[in-house]
């Protein structure tokens, strides 16, 4: 019998591995995810960039708001943020409990060389490369709409790559210790997903909301990314704020794949 | 032990409170298939499942193709193939794609990938179904496929835990068929099974399992024959006619009472059935079967396999 070719890829080739996986699932079932990462956000920016916009056009406080530029403008980038962190808490709820439970496809990776670590980063990998790209497709139809005002809009991208990595680390964490559906994902978006989304400071400066709300809104990885793609998107740079902004979410990403990397090791191979 | 792929000694497993190893000895050389034979909840799982790298050793030692599982791990399950006990195929890719995605795993180039795909499809039958879904094919589609991406690093040992439990019995013997090609390929195997005919018709040689620990060792016939007669003789009663297993006892060697019926071990069924006639017993049917694991296991336990 001939001896085995087969070998434990290193660390990095066996996470690009696991994202290989995931992309050729992908390029044969994209039709299924493109309504949640794409047209979802193109909705929202029909809705309120250019409906509710067109209301806000020429009203006193709109122009103080926005700095000057229209509203389509102001929100585009915020809008590139909240997609990523909506397509990445989707990425990372259901699908991950499919890969320990329904498909246990996570199990098969670990049965051969891969580790649950592996796994773990394979899936945060696969969701931001995901985002990188269906974000570019949202940046060019932006720019179609005319909601571009310069070329800060690439970085505001990557801020939104940045806020998709830490949602999407924190609730791969949570996921993994999800045993049965139930109501843990459902509690999840109403409770925190949901209200993450609206007081973020996506559709309105958080400076408006009572004062006692604003600490909460600081927890939320969304507020800091909104910041962060704002500021890239309309080239208005505070720097130390955005250096804390980073640095907040890079910690959570941390966190996250601490966590999940943790847990994905327990559940894989108690 | 140059020559063992697989080496525990006083191997220990538990989870919580819960001792589902209690310190088993397993040796397992190059070519043989060996089997874990147990009822449900008997320690076979979780013993495959340390011996498999993926369930840390809680204690004891254990030693697989020469390495400790608990430091090289991948290195060792890049070299071993797992037929798990519940699928766990992609069901939104292809045929083909699930042995391909899978080769890469294991570090291996697109083009050995594919070739090894052709060749493992033709194997497990589903060259005509290479490009279709998983999700629709049958349960038994499904065995052969994911024992053939079990293959597709070319294993030196390959794991199967209850490879054949809920296929129906036509679906079962391909599935055996298949798995003793790959014996007399020379591939190690290692099988969990609690059905005793699986065992019988797969394993060169295996341990009985049961509370977490082994309670018997040897070939299939080794073990028939130290703790089961050659024949049983199998008597169903009515009820009101059914005498006490001590009335038996002195016409055979030993007599088990089930709840449906009471088997007779003895060398000659014939002659035994015979004498029970003679001693005045009318049995609604009788039955004169060679001694089996099943009956092994009911003499070691008191219990049977499959309740």
């Amino acid at each position: 019998m001939s001896t085995s070719v087969a070998r434990a890829p290193g660390f990095a080739l066996g996470v690009l591995m696991v994202g290989e996986h995931f992309l050729t699932w992908y390029r044969r079932n994209w039709r299924s995810t493109v309504v949640s990462s794409v047209l979802q956000p193109l909705l929202f920016l029909l809705a309120f960039g250019v409906g509710f916009g067109a209301l806000l056009q020429g009203r006193a406080g709109t122009a103080e708001t926005t700095g000057g530029v229209s509203y389509l403008v102001w929100l585009a980038p915020a809008l590139l943020a909240v997609s990523a962190a909506q397509s990445a808490a989707f990425e990372s709820t259901y699908p991950v409990l499919s890969g320990f439970k329904w498909q246990r496809m996570y199990h098969a990776m670990v049965a051969g060389p891969i580790t649950p670590a592996q796994v773990a980063l394979g899936h945060l990998g696969w969701v931001c490369l995901k985002n990188l790209a269906t974000g570019a497709v949202f940046v060019g139809v932006i720019a179609l709409a005319g909601g571009v005002a310069s070329a800060g809009v690439i970085v505001a991208l990557l801020a939104a790559v940045l806020t998709c990595a830490a949602v999407c680390a924190l609730v791969t964490t949570y996921a993994a210790t999800v045993k049965n559906e139930g109501t843990a994902f459902s509690a999840l978006f109403r409770f925190v997903i949901l209200p993450m989304t609206l007081f973020s400071g996506t559709f309105f400066p958080v400076d408006r909301l009572p004062g006692w709300v604003q600490p909460l809104t600081w927890i939320s990885p969304l507020w800091h990314g909104t910041e962060l793609a704002r500021a890239a998107a309309l080239d208005r740079w505070v720097p130390l704020a955005a250096l804390g902004h980073t640095a907040y979410l890079l910690l959570l990403v941390a966190i996250g794949v601490f966590g999940a990397t943790r847990l994905f090791t327990r559940r894989l191979a108690p | 032990m140059a020559d063992g792929l697989v080496q525990a000694r006083g191997l220990y497993k538990r989870f919580g409170a819960i001792e589902a190893v209690r310190g088993i000895d397993v040796d397992v050389a190059r070519g043989e298939v060996f089997g874990f034979l147990g009822p449900n909840g008997a320690g076979k799982s979780s013993a495959m499942r340390m011996i498999a790298c993926v369930s840390p050793r809680t204690g004891g030692e254990l030693q697989v193709l020469g390495m400790d599982p608990g430091r090289d791990g991948p290195r060792i399950r890049a070299r071993i193939g797992v037929v798990p006990q519940l699928d766990n195929l992609d069901a939104e890719l292809s045929v083909r794609q699930n042995l391909e995605i899978y080769g890469r795993y294991f570090g291996l180039p697109r083009a050995h990938v594919r070739e090894k795909a052709r060749e493992l499809l033709a194997f497990a039958q589903l060259t005509e179904r290479a490009d279709d879904p998983v999700e629709p094919l049958s349960g038994g589609m499904k065995r052969r496929l994911t024992i053939a991406r079990s293959l597709v690093n070319d294993p030196e040992l390959l794991l199967l835990d209850e490879p054949t439990t809920g296929l129906d019995p036509q679906a079962r013997h391909l599935l055996w068929e298949r798995l003793y090609r790959l014996k007399r390929e020379g591939v190690t195997q290692i099988i969990t099974t609690h059905y005793m005919d699986e065992a019988e018709q797969l394993c060169d040689r295996l341990v009985v399992m049961d509370h977490g620990v082994i309670v018997a060792e040897g070939s299939p016939a080794e073990l028939i024959e130290r703790h089961a007669t050659r024949e049983v003789l199998e008597l169903r009663f009515a009820p009101e006619a059914r005498p006490e297993p001590e009335v038996l006892a002195p016409l055979v060697e030993r007599v088990e009472s089930l709840p449906d019926r009471l088997l007779l071990y003895t060398a000659d069924g014939e002659r035994a059935q015979a004498e029970v006639a003679r001693a005045g017993h009318r049995p609604l049917s009788a039955l004169v079967r060679r001694s089996s694991l099943e009956d092994v296991f009911l003499s070691l336990t008191g219990r049977t396999l499959v309740d």
